[in-house]
């Protein structure tokens, strides 16, 4: 493994025709990747409804958006749910992975298997678990039912990110802390939380796209008047094509790339 | 959902040697909150659907707890034995083709530089990063009727009539394909990523070719990362339904299909928990050929 580590230069397995010939194949692969939501985004300044020839260029459907009063409600219930659930699952992801290296290995084999199951098992399967529970328990379908849906998917990415930053963590430095004299309490938050502050961080930021971003399980969990983005484009999508959804896509993908760009330019400028 | 990230090893060094009961109350007072949530609201309600899948339609769509076999036996009516099959058939050739695709991408990524590594890598990660359903939707514009392919064909005088594109096998398979392709990509590059560069410098040393070499080090080295994207993509495929809702047409029912519509328009939860259940043991099955296929790799 020590010689991955080392900056050599590729070693050049290839002739140089089948080299070429791999990038094309390569190029035609990102095409087929790129392809799709660059039309979108196109299509989205184009003046006509239905056609798909070029008849000009209109900021009209993005006007539209603004007066979407929907749109926009959706946009709010999905900003507050990820924002709730992105608090509760960092908490809880963070505490259950802190507790765990206080624990024998049966407990820490047990809360494995926690975190697998709902990683493991497909969504929708999740979602109509869901939805069976929350009727037999009696909880009303909405915002905190989805709320709690949401915690639960993404408690166990925030554990296991913390978990890697954690990744050979000298518990030995607990100890030292305790013994001289330090309370749990004290030991937790001086000695593991710094360590762990970036791997919380980052397990915070991904609970938070995975609920802004998921469909499947909050379709199952959600009830009337909880219509979250995705719930809404979803509706839209299924109606038919209109370029109203083209320039909220394009909205979307623009934020995306700005976010994805922006944090790697960052990380690069820091490391 | 998200990629799985690799599992991380535990630090044999990080296991505390004895557990004092003072440091494990405290441990036990920090996991339990999230323990139990994901108790309650992940193992409990699974284990409903288990319970389910044995009771009786009640009246009004509700579950009356009548204990039987019938909605096992029913999904061996070729109806639903169909759609299985559909279901496989459909997760087994968007795998196959995200390798095919996949592969080639992950392997010139490892070879490029390292500028053009991160860069590379991000343009797979980015369109992955956007909600499914709209690269779903955006494959509606390039397949329908009026879309961009029939368009531009008949523009082009190479068909008088417009294609059916969109409400077919076709179309979800190239959407299951678009939507997956980056988890196929992801964990191969890693695996190739691992490979000790001096077996493919004995190998070349040796008097290897490059296509030798690829055949005979590089593609068996990286088959545990083809090995976790296949699991990535064959089961979240199995049990998709917005993308085949979207893409497909009547004929295109999918086994997530035939679970959503159990527990909405047709009400029948128990028959849907059945199907649900179904498709666990068919997942545990991918599972284990996996843990196989990494085993076999490790001895």
């Amino acid at each position: 493994m020590n010689a991955a580590k080392l900056p050599i230069r590729p070693i050049e397995t290839h002739t140089t025709k089948s080299r070429r010939f791999m990038w094309a194949y390569v190029a035609l692969v990102y095409l087929f990747l790129y392809l799709p939501i660059i039309v979108l985004a196109i299509y989205s300044f184009n003046t006509s409804r239905f056609n798909v020839n070029w008849e000009g260029f209109t900021l009209d459907w993005y006007a539209r958006l603004g007066q979407n009063s929907k749109i926009l409600a959706a946009a709010k219930t999905s900003l507050s749910i990820a924002a709730v659930s992105t608090l509760l699952s960092t908490i809880l992801g963070t505490a259950l992975v802190f507790g765990v290296y206080r624990n024998t290995p049966r407990i820490r084999s047990f809360v494995d298997v926690l975190i697998y199951v709902p990683m493991i098992v497909p969504e929708t399967v999740m979602g109509i678990a869901l939805l069976a529970f929350f009727a037999a328990a009696g909880i009303d379908l909405g915002t905190i039912s989805i709320i709690i849906a949401h915690v639960m998917f993404s408690t166990p990415f925030v554990a296991l990110v913390v978990q890697a930053r954690l990744d050979g963590f000298e518990y030995s430095l607990v100890e030292a802390a305790l013994d001289l004299g330090a309370t749990h309490w004290i030991a937790m938050t001086k000695v593991m939380l710094p360590l762990a502050a970036p791997g919380i961080f980052a397990g915070a930021l991904l609970a938070f796209t995975l609920s802004l971003d998921d469909f499947i399980i909050t379709f199952f969990t959600a009830g009337p008047g909880s219509t979250t983005l995705p719930l809404y484009i979803y509706s839209m999508v299924k109606f038919g094509v209109s370029p109203e959804i083209n320039a909220l896509s394009t909205i979307i993908l623009a934020i995306t790339i700005t976010l994805v760009v922006g944090s790697e330019f960052l990380r690069r400028k820091r490391g | 959902m998200a990629i799985i990230p690799e599992l991380p090893r535990r630090h044999k060094g990080a296991e505390p040697i004895s557990v004092p009961k003072s440091r494990q109350r405290f441990g036990l007072f920090l996991l339990g909150p999230g323990a139990l949530w994901l108790l309650v609201f992940g193992i409990v309600p699974l284990g409903l659907i288990v319970v389910y899948s044995f009771a009786t339609r009640g009246e009004y769509g509700g579950v009356a707890l009548k204990w039987t076999w019938e909605n096992f036996a029913r999904l061996a009516d070729p109806l639903y034995v169909a759609i299985f099959r559909r279901s496989l058939l459909m997760a087994g050739a968007t795998t196959i083709l995200c390798i095919v695709m996949g592969y080639p991408i992950a392997y010139a990524i490892s070879t490029a530089g390292p500028h053009w590594k991160n860069r590379l890598l991000m343009l797979v990660i980015i369109p992955f990063w956007t909600n499914f359903l709209i690269r779903t939707y955006a494959w509606i514009i390039i397949l329908r009727t009026e879309g961009l392919i029939n368009s531009l064909l008949l523009s082009l005088g190479i068909i008088t009539e417009p294609l059916t594109l969109l409400y077919t096998s076709g179309a979800v398979l190239v959407g299951f394909v678009y939507n997956w392709l980056p988890y196929m990509i992801l964990p191969i590059y890693a695996s190739l990523e691992k490979i000790d560069r001096s077996y493919i410098e004995a190998a070349m040393d040796l008097g290897g070719k490059g296509r030798v070499v690829l055949q005979k080090v590089i593609l068996p080295l990286s088959i545990p990362g083809i090995a976790a994207g296949s699991v990535l993509v064959f089961i979240p495929a199995l049990a998709m339904f917005a993308i085949p809702d979207v893409l497909g047409g009547a004929r295109t029912m999918m086994i997530g299909n035939l679970i959503k519509n159990q527990f909405t328009s047709a009400r029948n939860w128990p028959f849907g928990s059945a199907a649900s259940v179904v498709l666990i043991g068919l997942m545990l099955l991918a599972l284990f050929i996996y843990k196989r296929l990494a085993q076999n790799e490790r001895s």
